[in-house]
């Protein structure tokens, strides 16, 4: 099994899938010639063509808009965000348009919009957001967010072939930092969750880069079992694993990089209030980005941003409880 | 009767036409008369006066372009082959609705006609009819999309998307511009400085302006753009030029509209100008007119004999699981189609 990088992973979900389907192609700015700004579809023209490796004027709502037309027709367009936070620009055209269409006349969108997201390296208030709770709040787009290359690759295949507009949350953070062994061939990643570290006493559920910070935080808890589930999907939102580690552990620390508020943390909170409540041995404690703007400057944003020692002091309190 | 051939029409082209445009007329008169009674849910939007524009603009497409529809277009789905009788099961809210009950008055689209429903954003769909026409252009196929829009969606910035990533790809998409004089209360004074037919130039591509009460012309405008599109020679923005007779809503006693503009557009009421034209060669109207009440009658009778959608169902749908779902060919009844 080859061993990648997070972004070399998805490159080579992309590459699979663009060979297998010749329906798939690509779209966003600055992603034919220059291979995308974080160089995901880098090389790409060469092999498919500028028609499958389409640089597009500067128009978030119009990628997103035209996917969808090309969709309804036949193709499976994959939209690059330059950057997560651009994909306000095309709200509309998520929410209203792709996200109601099948439920409205029975046609089926099937586009995967791709959104680099996180913080962690300065890149302020406009190129560090996690926007993923804003489209879990829309219904008909389902959201995935990958934490190792494996499941890079095989979310987005899976996206892909998903006959609905699926969000791909991949965390810039992860690009280069994380690598992993993939799987050869084409085999989608289910849309559940994953227990990326067995454990008993308490369970810490995150996504993306969350993920990592967990796993770090809890490796050697004062000898404590600590598990870490994956969630990986968004929507839908894997209500069985969920449960299943609340009446292992009995005690959760939810983790989101996102703003607290309406977090998709929150809305697992919520689940394990209402169904898992019996299965608890403690409060739900939750760590998140308090509700402020991604700083700039790295004490700011360091500050803000759930840190492997908050993520550790939240588990020990709760083990203590 | 000859059959009509690039784009010149035969009697029964010119006959379909008119009918065409009763049936809307005479469907969203019926409507109205349901809302009044309380069984239309909701509000009521219709394009009376309007009908030139959707009817001579869809005659113009095959069966396998594909069309997203505006709210005062029901002459489109007409014309596509939507049936009358699901129409008034969508105004009502039934399960046979073309919708089924999910969403309401002319926000629909018959996806096996190769329709798609609009939103209440607009111009959202002209970024959908973009994006089908680059679908077409990359796999090499010749046949083309058009979208309709008002003159108050030229003031938001997914009319300058659409126009300009269609006009940059040379894209085979029709953009029709349906300028009836008020966006909801907002006169063209206030929506635009200058004419936004004039802004096709700045992205590349011709824009015109037709009478948009004759529907003769706007069927020959669209013709053209379509044969443009086809040839490769990228899109064309159509400017209609009409006339909202009717408030934006049921509910809309169009006060801020001069009566006496409204008496000047009465004049050039647009199915008045194909009856006349139609008469002269000959055809009975009035038997044209009396078959379309019958067909309108029935229509509504059915529909109001559909149930109402289950309310058990109204959580089902949201995503679909299984077979790939197209867009699918819709009527052409122009003659020329049938022909080739």
């Amino acid at each position: 099994m080859p061993t990648m990088t997070y972004l070399q992973a998805i490159s080579d979900g992309l590459r699979t899938e663009m060979r297998r389907d010749e329906r798939v192609f690509v779209m966003g700015e600055d992603i034919g010639t220059f291979g995308g700004a974080f160089k995901v579809t880098d090389g790409f023209i060469d092999e498919f063509g500028s028609d499958r490796v389409m640089d597009t004027p500067l128009a978030e709502s119009a990628i997103i808009g035209t996917a969808v037309g090309a969709a309804v027709v036949g193709l499976r367009p994959v939209c690059e965000m330059q950057f997560a936070d651009f994909v306000s620009c095309g709200f509309d055209q998520l929410v209203n348009v792709a996200g109601k269409m099948y439920y409205r006349q029975g046609l089926p969108v099937n586009i995967t919009v791709r959104l680099p997201s996180g913080g962690g390296f300065s890149g302020g208030p406009f190129h560090s957001q996690n926007p993923e709770a804003w489209f879990m709040h829309a219904p008909g787009l389902k959201v995935v967010a990958p934490s190792i290359p494996a499941d890079a690759k095989g979310l987005l295949i899976g996206a892909m072939r998903d006959p609905n507009p699926v969000l791909f949350l991949e965390h810039k953070h992860l690009y280069r930092r994380v690598r992993g062994d993939v799987p050869e061939g084409d085999d989608p990643t289910p849309f559940t969750a994953r227990v990326a570290r067995p454990g008993s006493d308490l369970v810490v559920m995150a996504y993306g880069a969350m993920v990592h910070t967990a796993l770090e935080a809890t490796e050697d808890l004062d000898g404590a079992s600590v598990q870490v589930l994956d969630l990986r999907s968004l929507v839908p939102l894997d209500e069985e694993a969920i449960l299943a580690a609340v009446r292992e552990c009995s005690k959760v620390v939810i983790v989101d990089e996102a703003n607290a508020t309406c977090a998709a943390g929150a809305q697992v909170a919520a689940l394990i209030a209402e169904k898992g409540f019996e299965d608890l041995d403690g409060p739900v404690v939750r760590v998140s980005t308090p509700d402020v703007p991604i700083p700039f400057s790295p004490p700011l944003e360091q500050a803000v941003l759930p840190s492997v020692d908050r993520v550790r002091e939240a588990c020990r309190e709760l083990l203590a409880y | 009767m000859g059959a009509g051939a690039g784009g010149t029409l035969a009697v029964e082209d010119r006959v379909a036409l008119l009918r065409y445009m009763l049936l809307m007329r005479a469907i969203e008169e019926r409507a109205m008369n349901l809302y009044r009674q309380g069984k239309v849910p909701g509000s009521f939007y219709d394009g009376f006066g309007q009908e030139a524009v959707s009817v001579g603009a869809a005659f113009a497409m095959s069966p396998q372009d594909r069309l997203c529809i505006l709210h005062r277009d029901l002459g489109a789905h007409l014309v596509r082959g939507v049936e009358p009788w699901r129409i008034f099961a969508q105004y009502m809210g039934r399960a046979d609705g073309i919708t089924r009950g999910r969403d309401g008055n002319v926000h629909f689209g018959d996806h096996t006609k190769g329709c798609v429903g609009m939103v209440s954003m607009l111009p959202d769909m002209m970024l959908v009819a973009t994006g089908m026409a680059m679908a077409f252009r990359l796999r090499g196929e010749r046949r083309c999309a058009i979208t309709w829009f008002g003159d108050g969606s030229t003031s938001r910035g997914d009319f300058h998307e659409a126009m300009n990533w269609a006009g940059v790809q040379r894209l085979p998409v029709i953009f029709v511009l349906e300028n009836n004089q008020y966006a909801y209360s907002t006169p063209l004074s206030q929506q635009f400085a200058v004419d936004p037919v004039e802004r096709a130039a700045a992205y590349g591509f011709p824009g015109l302006t037709v009478d948009g009460n004759d529907v003769e012309a706007v069927f020959e405008a669209t013709w053209a753009a379509r044969e443009r599109a086809l040839s490769g020679d990228g899109p064309t923005l159509i400017e209609a030029v009409t006339m909202r007779m009717h408030g934006h809503a049921a509910h809309d006693d169009m006060k801020y509209v001069p009566k006496q503009q409204v008496e000047e557009w009465r004049r050039k009421d647009p199915i008045d100008r194909q009856s006349a034209r139609v008469a002269e060669l000959g055809v009975d109207v009035a038997a044209l007119r009396e078959e379309i009440r019958e067909l309108v009658d029935a229509a509504a009778e059915r529909a109001l004999r559909s149930p109402m959608p289950d309310p058990e169902t109204a959580t089902e749908g949201v995503f679909h699981e299984g077979e790939e779902i197209l867009l699918g060919d819709g009527d052409a009844p122009y003659s020329a189609f049938r022909s080739t």
